[in-house]
């Protein structure tokens, strides 16, 4: 066990865990920030997706030991309230179905749009591609990036 | 229907609580379970106004908290902003509560109408001797009931109490379709906010107070069993604080971590009897379906005779392999057994048969288990299964603690139930003109039922009655099925045997087109001309409608016109009482198809919400398309080869296509939409293949 300290969602936390934890449990278990997914346990399918120090990251696959001391954003620290320009477009959208990886592809077209604040369509595809959904709402997770990104397709 | 008196349980005015009402039906789903008599809705109207509809199927992606409310809220003639809902858990209340089958939509159509419809009649009864009126002077809109003459309004929540103290009516007018204002509207989701702001409850999510985490060692080998574990070092794991045999063939590790228990498990030591299968092998499998193919075949669907034809012959076989439903929410589930009585958090199509399961397991009487249902990250029929819930149960009585049991990935791809693979002999004779005068299509597929437990009627799995009929009408026809037994575990996966049937015949007919030098469509429209029901089992498939469906998905996708350098390929099958039809646009890359655009129409009857109908249809697209180019699910030395989302590798954004959805307006009663989007897009693709190579794919997946 070890004591490892980082922010999380603005926050100072220090957790007491063994070190290899992947982060996705701490936040899960730990933290009970339960919107970060477990999907596939092996950075395949981005259910897990957070963000460290502003970019995308698979939480799954991440010894917590690795995130000393440095800034996590999850998806329920994107806004202050749950409703980002991004996650109103989610909604308008009407982008879920099951719902389950939807937080995590949130998380990853918010680390897109960040440092894109208007990407094409490759460059939504190439963003996203990581992200698995079962349910396929692929084409609604596009229209609701562009949405977000002030632009029509 | 008609409900009589007796049919309802009015449960009214208890303590001001406002109008409650609820009553029995009658109803049956597909062969899942037999028709039993029990109250199955519940509308609640508080004097605050508010309005709660108990849904009693589980939401796993499809809607139905939102669609089913949608039904019951029109005839009550409610401010749909005034409602909310409640999500019941396992209940004799309820009847059948299995969601599968398409079936929610279709069986609660009439008993969510008639329970909105009474309510709303007690409703206007109430203001009517308030005001001593006559109630025929009264009309109720938007939660509120108003006295025509003189304007003067009562809100439904003013209402509510003396509602409750009046009889029920027997037999409630219904709404005129023309006067809907709910249904057939593009309602948002009610479940949707908190599945983007992140306060969605998924199974994976439940906590209770005092609550370890579990993960489950399970013989690898199906089949197997367990001879002996060692925990040594597995309690050397931080946390961990109990790991012990299940059952037969699983062993649980217990933690105060998930990550402690994959730890522990990781460094348990097992000693596992591989048991009768630890040769067995797809190669193996596959070569028992041939050979079984020869056997003595079971009657689905007989018309003229199929022997006495003579003419231009024509054959080919189809094999489909196993399939895994593969949800992203991975198997789980939370549970508390506190030895006279056991609750679960469960994530689950079945809640009742999980509370029976478990109280058989842990020694229980069915009234002693509580299963809550939660949220589910994607079913597909996965969460049919009752196993999640067992385990959890077992391990939380072993341990002698709440546990919440965490299957990994790879666990859920490894032990779970399969689409059963199959093989299909397909016979066609065609006239001087090239059309068919007899078509034979022989299924061979393990039985799902049979396998677990439910004996099959006649020798016939009861789901090909919903799932294996025919579309088009010949003068000679012949359905048959033999059902060689397996070991590896089966289950229902979205559309069920509709896939591999409607793989074969749509193939099929593809192949009879080319042999008679038609153009695919046209060769279906032929066939589909006249109007004509056909009856299989309880169904009555109408040529017409499936005609319909199959004109709107051609003339939307421009048939005949793909892109330079694009081929298309078109398909049309009906299932679960819907009919589908797709037509698929692809070009060929290194001699692999890249699949550009789907056009796919449904004819589901009444429509409830486009909007959500769109989702199922684009979704159903999707998850075929994964089934058809690499969803497979192979076994080698008695072990599932396949473990996560990189050999069993579903369709991303970079591979989805351009989508399109459409529907033929209907008033015919709705049916469901969650799996005939399915069984279509496999041989519309591999029509599309040989369109552009000249070659038939006759074997899934594609890529291999």
């Amino acid at each position: 066990m070890a004591d490892i300290s980082f922010r999380v969602n603005g926050d100072d936390r220090k957790v007491s865990v063994a070190p290899e934890t992947p982060l996705l449990w701490v936040l899960r278990d730990t933290l009970q920030l339960t919107g970060t997914k477990f999907g596939c346990g092996a950075g395949l399918c981005g259910a897990c997706t957070v963000h460290v120090d502003g970019a995308a990251l698979r939480s799954c696959s991440t010894p917590v030991s690795q995130i000393a001391g440095k800034s996590v954003t999850t998806i329920e620290g994107l806004s202050a309230n749950g409703l980002s320009a991004l996650q109103q477009a989610w909604i308008a959208e009407q982008v879920p179905q099951c719902g389950y990886c939807q937080t995590g592809q949130i998380m990853a077209a918010a680390a897109l749009l960040r440092k894109n604040a208007r990407p094409s369509d490759d460059q939504i595809t190439q963003a996203m591609s990581g992200n698995l959904c079962r349910c396929g709402t692929y084409d609604r997770i596009r229209r609701a990036i562009y949405r977000a990104a002030g632009g029509a397709q | 229907m008609t409900l009589s008196r007796r049919d309802f349980l009015v449960v009214g005015g208890v303590g001001g609580a406002g109008l409650v009402i609820g009553f029995y039906v009658n109803h049956r789903l597909g062969s899942r379970r037999s028709g039993v008599a029990a109250p199955n809705i519940y509308v609640r109207i508080a004097p605050d106004g508010k309005i709660t509809i108990v849904v009693a199927r589980s939401e796993m992606g499809q809607g139905v908290r939102t669609s089913l409310p949608m039904i019951l809220a029109e005839e009550l003639e409610a401010d749909w902003s005034q409602i909310t809902i409640e999500q019941a858990g396992a209940s004799t209340l309820y009847g059948d509560q299995t969601t599968g089958g398409s079936a929610s939509v279709r069986t609660t159509w009439d008993p969510m109408r008639k329970a909105g419809a009474a309510a709303r009649e007690m409703l206007i009864s109430a203001a009517a001797l308030e005001w001593g009126v006559g109630r025929e002077t009264c009309r109720a809109a938007n939660s509120t009931v108003v006295h025509t003459p003189t304007n003067r309004q009562l809100s439904y929540g003013e209402l509510a109490n003396k509602a409750a103290t009046l009889p029920v009516p027997t037999d409630p007018p219904l709404k005129q379709r023309k006067d809907y204002k709910i249904v057939g509207k593009s309602l948002p989701r009610l479940d949707i906010p908190s599945k983007v702001n992140a306060t969605a409850e998924y199974g994976i999510d439940v906590r209770v107070p005092g609550m370890k985490y579990a993960l489950v060692a399970r013989c690898p080998v199906i089949g197997g069993k367990l001879v002996s574990f060692a925990d040594k070092e597995s309690k050397t794991v931080a946390g961990v604080s109990f790991a012990g045999k299940i059952s037969d063939s699983a062993v649980a590790v217990v933690a105060d971590s998930v990550w402690g228990a994959m730890e522990g498990r990781r460094v348990l030591n097992v000693q596992w009897d591989e048991g009768p299968n630890k040769d067995l092998n797809t190669a193996a499998i596959m070569d028992s379906l041939h050979k079984a193919a020869s056997g003595k075949a079971v009657t689905l669907y007989s018309v003229g005779d199929v022997g006495k034809v003579v003419g231009r012959t024509i054959e080919a076989t189809y094999q489909l392999p196993f399939m895994a439903h593969a949800p992203m929410e991975p198997g789980n589930c939370t549970a508390h057994f506190r030895g006279t009585d056991c609750e679960l958090w469960a994530p689950t199509q079945v809640p009742q048969d999980v509370r029976d399961s478990v109280a058989q397991a842990v020694g229980l009487k069915p009234e002693q288990v509580k299963v809550n249902v939660t949220l589910m990250g994607g079913g597909f029929g996965r969460r049919l299964e009752h196993d999640y819930g067992v385990e959890a149960a077992l391990v939380s009585k072993a341990a002698s603690v709440p546990v919440k049991v965490i299957w990994t990935r790879e666990d859920d791809m490894r032990n779970s139930t399969y689409r059963p693979a199959s093989f299909h002999q397909l016979r066609a004779t065609l006239d001087g003109a090239g059309w068919p005068i007899s078509l034979s299509h022989r299924v061979v597929a393990p039985s799902i039922n049979a396998q677990k437990g439910t004996p099959n009627e006649g020798g016939v799995d009861p789901d090909l009655k919903d799932e294996a009929g025919l579309v088009y009408s010949f003068p000679n026809a012949l359905l048959e099925y033999i059902a060689p037994e397996t070991p590896v575990p089966l289950g229902w996966m979205r559309s069920v045997y509709a896939l591999q049937v409607g793989f074969a015949s749509e193939s099929f007919i593809d192949e009879l087109a080319t042999a008679a030098k038609k153009d695919p469509l046209e060769y279906r429209l032929h066939l589909l001309a006249k109007d004509e029901d056909i009856k299989y089992f309880d169904t009555t498939w109408n040529t017409g409608r499936m005609r319909a469906v199959l004109q709107l998905a051609a003339e939307k996708a421009g048939w005949g016109k793909p892109q330079a350098g694009h081929h298309q390929g078109i398909a049309c099958f009906a299932c679960f009482n819907t009919y589908a039809a797709e037509v698929v646009e692809i070009s060929m890359e290194k001699n692999q198809p890249k699949v550009h655009r789907v056009v796919a129409a449904v004819d589901c009857g009444q429509v409830i919400n486009p909007n959500n109908l769109e989702q199922q249809i684009k979704g159903g697209v999707i998850y075929a398309l994964t089934n058809a180019l690499r969803g497979q699910i192979t076994i080698e030395k008695g072990r599932v080869v396949q473990g996560n989302f990189d050999d069993y590798a579903p369709i991303r954004m970079n591979e989805a296509p351009t989508i399109e959805a459409y529907f033929v307006p209907s008033t015919e009663a709705p049916t469901g939409a969650g799996e005939p989007p399915v069984p279509p897009l496999a041989p519309a693709l591999c029509n599309a293949i040989y369109a552009a190579t000249k070659k038939r794919t006759r074997a899934l997946p594609i890529m291999t």
